[in-house]
Order: structure tokens, then C-alpha cells, then sequence
């Protein structure tokens, strides 16, 4: 086959990103663990290994440039580095959010929690899901399963507003606790956050495989 | 037809070309060759080495009728009237579509020369009306300032890329409706090679240009549209946008990607 050797570097660009991927999805996973279990020494961990992909996107992304500049890729292989680039950005800061959730885990450290949590893993949940089912999609270069994880984001969005508004009315009851329930809203937003950027992840999907670009946070 | 090659056929069209064939002998070069050239745009022609391009371009100013033993069906319209009908004067053709060729070729003559040639064939014959040409014709292939002060010059003391600026040149001073370009940049360095582009760039306000090029990013960046030639057939035609970022048919993809050809 001609291009051999470009076609090895679009193929190790990709196992990097899937990498880059698992590692985002680590880092939420063990987040919300971190903040079940209030586990400040699991939410240091996340801190410290965000430093991974951070690195992993800076390498990335300079490979994707040096191939878009020496190989002069176009069609397909053009979309496949245009959405690497878009989709590192996205997964990068999923890895961000992890730590942000980390920081809120320790900053309410082991204080006793205002009420036991069921709505705010609920919602971890689905959005963890999200995160697997995107880097699913993009594997397998999925369409309908890109769409569904874009779907999924209104429940996210739903369930961001009622938590907030609860924790808002919490505040009132119990104004001694503000700081404490301000963190859990903290960790709503970036859960919701988190979502968003799956969303876009399918967007970098859809335009990959079909080169059209949709707006799927609409 | 795509969707897309049909709503890509504009009516603004300086040449129409309709269920083209051309034969050299036993061998079909082009194949039902049907697709509009539009008007003051540059349309770009593509496809790997024998696939029909330049057999493509040399049937549009009727060169291609140089070579013995061809065969042709189908038509050919320039401004609505087949160049192929017998009554079409190949000179009339000739005044309005130039051509410039992968390798620099100028006359053995000044560059002063080298320009008035067409226009003296012309029945030109003021000395003021010819300076006046010359002028105007180095200027618009962006080569004046390099050559005013040498215009009497041989030619053959140019580099490459002013002597390719010089056969442009050449070719506006009859003062052409089209300029057919066969790889006109291969053989230049890669700042000629920009400067033969932008030339393109602003010369399609005044005139219609189809260029045939190997440089995949050449086309992108200067034609507004393009066509893609394989065995003779014209596989894929559309916005030039379109087709090197999102092409239609596989064998565009395989092809612009660099897969094969």
C-alpha cells in the first residue's frame, strides 16, 4: 500500500488518544470514588496524575501537527487530525474536571456529609457512562452511539438543575454547612461539565466519519 | 450524478462539455465526459498519470486534433457553439483560449518580442498600440517590474518561473477569454511556483482558467472547482472544497489520500 508509513503514524496517533482517553475516564472514575468514599488520599492521586495527560495531549497534539504539515493530509485523513485535536482538547479537560472534583473532595474532607448522597453519584453515574460509551464510539467510529451519548446529556443537564436548586434550598436550612454543600454543587457543575464534553466528542465523531459538523449541545 | 455534482454545475458556464469521447486509435481516452466550465472561476483537472487530463485540455483549444488516427463523440461547447462543428474556425478558437504548458517554452526572441508575436499575427501593427500591449501584458502576469528595464532582452536569459510568467504573459496579449494551464508549475522552483499561483489567483477576475495539476494542495488552494479524472472518466466533479475535504466517491478518497495513483 502507498503511504505506508504515514498510515503507521495515523494508526499510533489514534492508540495514544484512545490511551489518552482511558486515562481521562480513570481520573472521573476515581474522583467520584474519592468523594463516595471521602477519600482525600485517592483525590491527591488524581491531582497528581493529571499531570499524565496533560503530557499526553501536548504529544499528541504536536504529532498531529507535524503530520498535518509534512504529510499534507486530506478527506479523511485531514477530519481524522482535525477531530484528534478537537477531541485531546475535550479529554483534556475531563482529566481538569477530575481534579477540580478532587479538590472539592478534599476541601470538604472528613467532615461529616449534610445528608447521606444518592442524587450526586446517580448522576456521576450517568455521566461516567457517557465518558465510556464516547471513547466506545469513537473507537469504533459509532455513529448511533455517538448520538446517544449527545442525547443523554439533556438528562444530565436535567438533573444538574433539580440537585442545585435542592442544595440551594438546603443552604437555607442548614447556613452552617454552606461551604461544605457549596462543594457538592461545585461537583454538580463539573459533572455537568464533564458531560458537555462528551457531547462535543461526538461532534468530533460525527465529523469525522462524515465530515459534516453538528451542534449537538442544541 | 451525485446531488452534489448536479447542484455544483452552475449556468454561468464559458464551456459546457457534453457525453465527451475520444479515441486514439483503438484506445478510448475519455470516456462520456459531461461537465460545465464556469466562467471566470478556476476549475481544476486531477487524476493520476493517462487518466485523460491532458487529452482533456488539448481537446478544449482542439489541439488534440493534431494527432493522427483520433476519434471523437459527443461535444464540446464554447459561449453555446460546438468547436467541433465543421464550420468553427480552429483561429477563432485559438484568439480566445491561450495555453500555457508544464515547461517554460518562449520564442528565441526578446521578451518585447516574445509578447507582440499574437497580437502582430493579429494585424497589429502601431508601435504605440504594441508597447501599450506589452505593458499591460507583463504587468497582469506580475513580471513587469522584473523586466522593464530588459525588454529586448532574449527571453532565453530568464529564470524558469519568469520565463513560465512570460509565456502567460504571451498568452494574455491576444487577450483571451480562457487560459488552459497544463501543469504549468512542475517544473518551477517553489517561490515561482507561488508566484505562477497568486498570478491565477487575480487572474480569474478577468478571465475563465482551468489548470491541470499533480499537486493535490495546488488545486485546493487556487481552483474553486475541481474535477477528478481516472481511465478517461470524470469520476468526480464539485466545489473544490467539497471534494478535498469530504469527496463523494471512494475512489476520490483513495486518490487525493494518496492510497493509490
Amino acid at each position: 500500500m502507498v503511504r505506508e508509513n504515514f498510515t503507521e503514524q495515523l494508526d499510533h496517533l489514534n492508540s495514544q488518544l484512545v490511551e489518552m482517553g482511558q486515562l481521562a475516564q480513570k481520573a472521573i472514575n476515581q474522583s467520584i470514588l474519592a468523594l463516595q468514599n471521602q477519600d482525600v488520599d485517592q483525590a491527591l492521586k488524581v491531582i497528581d496524575e493529571d499531570d499524565k495527560i496533560n503530557h499526553l495531549e501536548e504529544t499528541i497534539n504536536e504529532e498531529t501537527i507535524w503530520l498535518i504539515a509534512k504529510e499534507q493530509p486530506l478527506a479523511s485523513d485531514l477530519r481524522r487530525l482535525v477531530s484528534t485535536l478537537k477531541i485531546t482538547t475535550d479529554l483534556e479537560r475531563i482529566g481538569d474536571l477530575a481534579v477540580n472534583i478532587a479538590k472539592s473532595v478534599i476541601r470538604i474532607g472528613d467532615e461529616p456529609l449534610v445528608k447521606p448522597l444518592e442524587d450526586i453519584p446517580r448522576m456521576a453515574t450517568i455521566t461516567q457512562e457517557m465518558v465510556e460509551d464516547v471513547l466506545n464510539a469513537y473507537a469504533s467510529e459509532d455513529l448511533v452511539q455517538a448520538q446517544k451519548v449527545a442525547d443523554t446529556d439533556d438528562q444530565v443537564d436535567e438533573m444538574y438543575g433539580k440537585i442545585v436548586q435542592e442544595l440551594m434550598e438546603m443552604m437555607a436550612k442548614h447556613p452552617e454547612q454552606i461551604a461544605q454543600i457549596t462543594q457538592l454543587a461545585f461537583i454538580c457543575r463539573f459533572l455537568e461539565r464533564v458531560a458537555d464534553h462528551t457531547t462535543n466528542i461526538s461532534e468530533g465523531i460525527i465529523y469525522l466519519v462524515k465530515g459534516k459538523v453538528y451542534d449537538l449541545n442544541d | 450524478m451525485t446531488q452534489a455534482q448536479q447542484t455544483a454545475v452552475k449556468h454561468d458556464a464559458i464551456y459546457s462539455v457534453n457525453q465527451f469521447n475520444l479515441w486514439y486509435g483503438q484506445d478510448h481516452a475519455l470516456k462520456d465526459v459531461t461537465f460545465d466550465i464556469p466562467q471566470n472561476q478556476v476549475t481544476a483537472i486531477i487524476g493520476p498519470s493517462g487518466c485523460g487530463k491532458s487529452t482533456f485540455i488539448k481537446s478544449l483549444n482542439r489541439m488534440v486534433e493534431m494527432v493522427p488516427g483520433i476519434k471523437m463523440a459527443g461535444s464540446i461547447n464554447y459561449k453555446n457553439k460546438n468547436i467541433f462543428d465543421p464550420k468553427y474556425q480552429v483561429e477563432e478558437l485559438r484568439t480566445d483560449v491561450g495555453m500555457v504548458f508544464q515547461k517554460p517554452n518562449p520564442f528565441p526572441k526578446s521578451i518585447y518580442e516574445n509578447i507582440v508575436y499574437g497580437p502582430k499575427i493579429h494585424g497589429i501593427k502601431d508601435k504605440q498600440t504594441l508597447d501599450n500591449i506589452v505593458e499591460k501584458s507583463l504587468k497582469s502576469a506580475a513580471l513587469w517590474d522584473e523586466v522593464k528595464d530588459r525588454l529586448h532582452e532574449n527571453a532565453f536569459g530568464l529564470s524558469g518561473g519568469q520565463q513560465q510568467r512570460l509565456c502567460i504573459a504571451r498568452s494574455l496579449a491576444i487577450e483571451p477569454d480562457v487560459i488552459l494551464m497544463d501543469e504549468p508549475t512542475s517544473a518551477l522552483d517553489p517561490i515561482s511556483t507561488l508566484k505562477i499561483e497568486e498570478l491565477v489567483q487575480s487572474l480569474k477576475e478577468d478571465y475563465s482558467i482551468v489548470i491541470v495539476t499533480h499537486n493535490m494542495q495546488q488545486a485546493a488552494r487556487i481552483s474553486d472547482k475541481t474535477a477528478f479524472f481516472l481511465n478517461g472518466e470524470v469520476i468526480e466533479y464539485d466545489d473544490t472544497n467539497q471534494l478535498f475535504s469530504n469527496p463523494s466517491d471512494q475512489r476520490t478518497e483513495d486518490y487525493i489520500t494518496g492510497r493509490f495513483g
